[in-house]
């Protein structure tokens, strides 16, 4: 009893020490921000309940979007090198093949309709500043034109699944100006590129599942300026699916042993606790000759 | 040359050459040990048995990892963490392995001063467990440079930065232990060494006096009762074995170090693989950049207490600058404990909640010791920083009365 006693004295101290110095430490310096908002409900300028044509919409992306853009599944390729590209806009312009799948509705419309707050990035470019992001607003357009371009981007989108459509998902929404060297895939628009048209430098993303934790993505990809304000990483909009595969493929390049170490564990804790009842009997044993 | 009979088996030979037999008794089946002792007298196996399995998956890892500022954070978090069979598993356990040996460091410690196991022959026991404490804190911080994240550069650097506060060589010293002006190539190198060689080396002949150190004055007990051990372990050889108050080492005393040792394990390997966040900062995760200081630098949860009370001296007293003041106060904790044996002025070797003033001041110390590791990792900001500058001179005053204290106990039990 005596035994029990000292040891949950222990139990306590050590308890206290660890949540002051862990959850509690970590609560004072990363305080919760408010829950991502995967609707985007901030952006009201395009009314997202008219039903778009898809026709229409192809028409409107042809004459459009295609002088800069290209998109494979639709058979534009795209007609410089990313180094061109790179040059020409500061930033390689995304093919658009699966933006109707992996951005949110409301998002892409109002993006589409002035990309700079939808972005969350007018303290880079405020209206009439010297520096103007390279894609123009479409503000002059329609609702329903706006609404007719989001319908046929989602007829376009590829249909993927599982771990290609991980590796798909982030090449498509971060791998412009992110590498993520653990798994040999490199940013499409270079190092200095990105430094000249960001202003910092974009990281390598291959251990951000470990520096950053899930749940500080979750927030993070959603709303960078939330937890770091002023940084120059755009809201890119994505749903909440296409970021759970975007976590998930960080997550299999940067922790790829997670399911090894969760299986091995659950052995060798079993194999502790039968050594921990088999030495407890033999001390049983032992000692019941002395008291 | 002693005269050799023919050997009968090679047990026999080897025992002609080695003295096998005299060895297991003097090592084994004849160390005594006393027989009134609980579970916080195996903290010692428990530290031998993690010192051995730091030793072999630092081993493990010394084969892929590479020193040197380009290629170490990706030889840690790729190739060890990814390529190699299992290296994830040599890393985790390498990793929380050093941050819960501090965990048993500091239970080992503290029973120490609970029971007074340092005092009265005792006090070459303290003393060398106090330099394996600030060995295994060396190797601590050498270690945590290795991965070359960000909190390993910027605590090496927050770190060596306050030997400059040394009056006339700090800055020469600074240089000095960095091999440059700057955390560089050169630091991490030396520290490489120091982490897998000389230390530990240190570190092994340490742990040789301290196990020397037991064998005269003998291992204290739960009742802090001095016996005559040659007696007791008569009494335990004739047979007498329930009357005598000692047990061997081997089987008896280890049985029950095995059994606190399963369970201990048990907790350990838990850490190891589902809850490792706490000795694997997610900050380090992140590739050093000397140009880019993160928003909060914090040592090891092990070194939070002292780093407090560095920190909490923050302003200026009688004209001696707080940064000063700290240093200085840092210095003290930092070699206070060595003289404990002569701080506690009284002759009681019980549990300090048998001795009538002791035991407000080691509990008192229990309290203040957590209260500078929660707040040596909050940010020094507002309140925080008087918690702090409190804390910290609650830790030195509680150490400049103890010997008044200690007196005064001395008086009223009467030399006993």
């Amino acid at each position: 009893m005596k035994e029990f006693k000292i040891l949950a004295i222990i139990v306590a101290l050590v308890g206290i020490t660890y949540y002051g110095i862990e959850p509690y430490a970590h609560h004072v310096m990363h305080p919760e921000v408010k829950a991502a908002d995967f609707t985007f409900g901030d952006l009201k300028n395009v009314d997202t309940s008219l039903a778009g044509n898809i026709d229409n919409g192809k028409a409107l992306v042809e004459a459009n979007c295609i002088a800069c853009h290209s998109i494979e599944k639709a058979g534009h390729p795209q007609i410089m090198s990313n180094a061109d590209a790179a040059a020409a806009y500061g930033v390689v312009p995304p093919d658009l093949s699966s933006s109707g799948r992996i951005y949110d509705k409301n998002y892409l419309a109002n993006f589409i309709f002035d990309p700079v707050s939808a972005m969350h990035l007018s303290h880079k470019y405020p209206v009439g500043g010297a520096k103007a992001f390279s894609m123009p607003a479409y503000n002059w357009m329609k609702p329903q034109e706006i609404m007719d371009v989001v319908a046929y981007l989602q007829s376009i989108a590829p249909k993927v699944a599982g771990k290609d459509a991980h590796k798909e998902t982030f090449a498509d929404a971060c791998g412009r100006c992110h590498s993520m060297g653990y798994a040999k895939f490199e940013a499409t628009t270079s190092k200095e590129a990105i430094k000249t048209y960001m202003g910092a430098s974009a990281p390598d993303l291959s251990q951000h599942i470990k520096s950053r934790k899930e749940h500080f993505l979750h927030s993070f990809i959603n709303d960078p300026q939330l937890l770091l304000a002023g940084t120059s990483m755009p809201r890119v909009g994505l749903s909440e699916k296409a970021q759970e595969e975007v976590i998930a493929y960080m997550e299999e390049v940067g922790d790829s042993k997670k399911a090894e170490r969760e299986s091995v564990g659950l052995w060798v804790m079993l194999y502790t606790f039968v050594f921990a009842i088999l030495a407890y009997l033999w001390k049983r044993k032992i000692w019941s000759g002395l008291h | 040359m002693a005269e050799f009979k023919p050997a009968n088996s090679a047990y026999e030979w080897f025992d002609q050459r080695l003295g096998i037999d005299k060895f297991l008794k003097v090592m084994m089946t004849e160390y005594w040990i006393p027989k009134n002792i609980n579970f916080l007298w195996a903290m010692g196996v428990l530290l031998s048995v993690m010192f051995t399995i730091l030793v072999v998956s630092g081993i493990f890892l010394l084969m892929y990892y590479k020193p040197d500022v380009n290629m170490a954070f990706d030889s840690v978090n790729y190739t060890i963490m990814q390529e190699v069979g299992y290296g994830w598993l040599f890393r985790h356990i390498h990793a929380v392995g050093a941050s819960i040996v501090f965990l048993v460091i500091y239970i080992h410690m503290f029973t120490g001063i609970y029971y007074g196991s340092y005092k009265k022959g005792r006090e070459i026991i303290w003393i060398s467990g106090m330099l394996l404490f600030v060995l295994f804190s060396a190797e601590g911080f050498s270690g945590y440079m290795l991965p070359w994240g960000q909190m390993s550069y910027w605590a090496a650097y927050v770190i060596t930065e306050i030997f400059g506060g040394i009056p006339l060589i700090g800055g020469d010293l600074v240089v000095w232990i960095r091999g440059n002006f700057y955390v560089s190539d050169s630091t991490l190198t030396r520290f490489f060494m120091l982490h897998v060689l000389l230390v530990p080396l240190a570190i092994i002949g340490a742990i040789v006096l301290h196990f020397y150190a037991l064998r005269f004055p003998h291992v204290n007990n739960e009742a802090g009762e001095f016996f005559d051990f040659d007696k007791e372990a008569q009494k335990y050889l004739a047979g007498d074995k329930k009357s005598s108050k000692v047990v061997p080492f081997w089987p008896v005393f280890l049985s029950k170090d095995f059994f606190v040792l399963g369970f201990f394990l048990l907790f350990f390997f838990y850490l190891v693989f589902f809850h490792y966040d706490f000795a694997m900062d997610p900050v380090n995760f992140d590739k050093a950049d000397g140009l880019k200081t993160p928003a909060h630098i914090y040592p090891e949860w092990y070194f939070l207490w002292s780093y407090e009370v560095l920190r909490g001296f923050f302003f200026e007293i009688a004209g001696i600058s707080g940064k000063a003041l700290g240093l200085m106060a840092f210095a003290v904790a930092q070699g206070v404990f060595f003289v404990l044996p002569w701080l506690d002025r009284s002759p009681m070797v019980k549990p300090a909640n048998q001795r009538p003033y002791f035991k407000y001041w080691f509990w008192l110390l229990v309290v203040d010791m957590i209260v500078l590791t929660v707040y040596g990792k909050l940010p020094p900001t507002g309140a925080n920083a008087w918690v702090g500058f409190a804390s910290s001179m609650t830790f030195l005053l509680l150490f400049v009365t103890l010997p008044f204290i200690t007196r005064a106990e001395a008086k009223k039990v009467g030399g006993k």
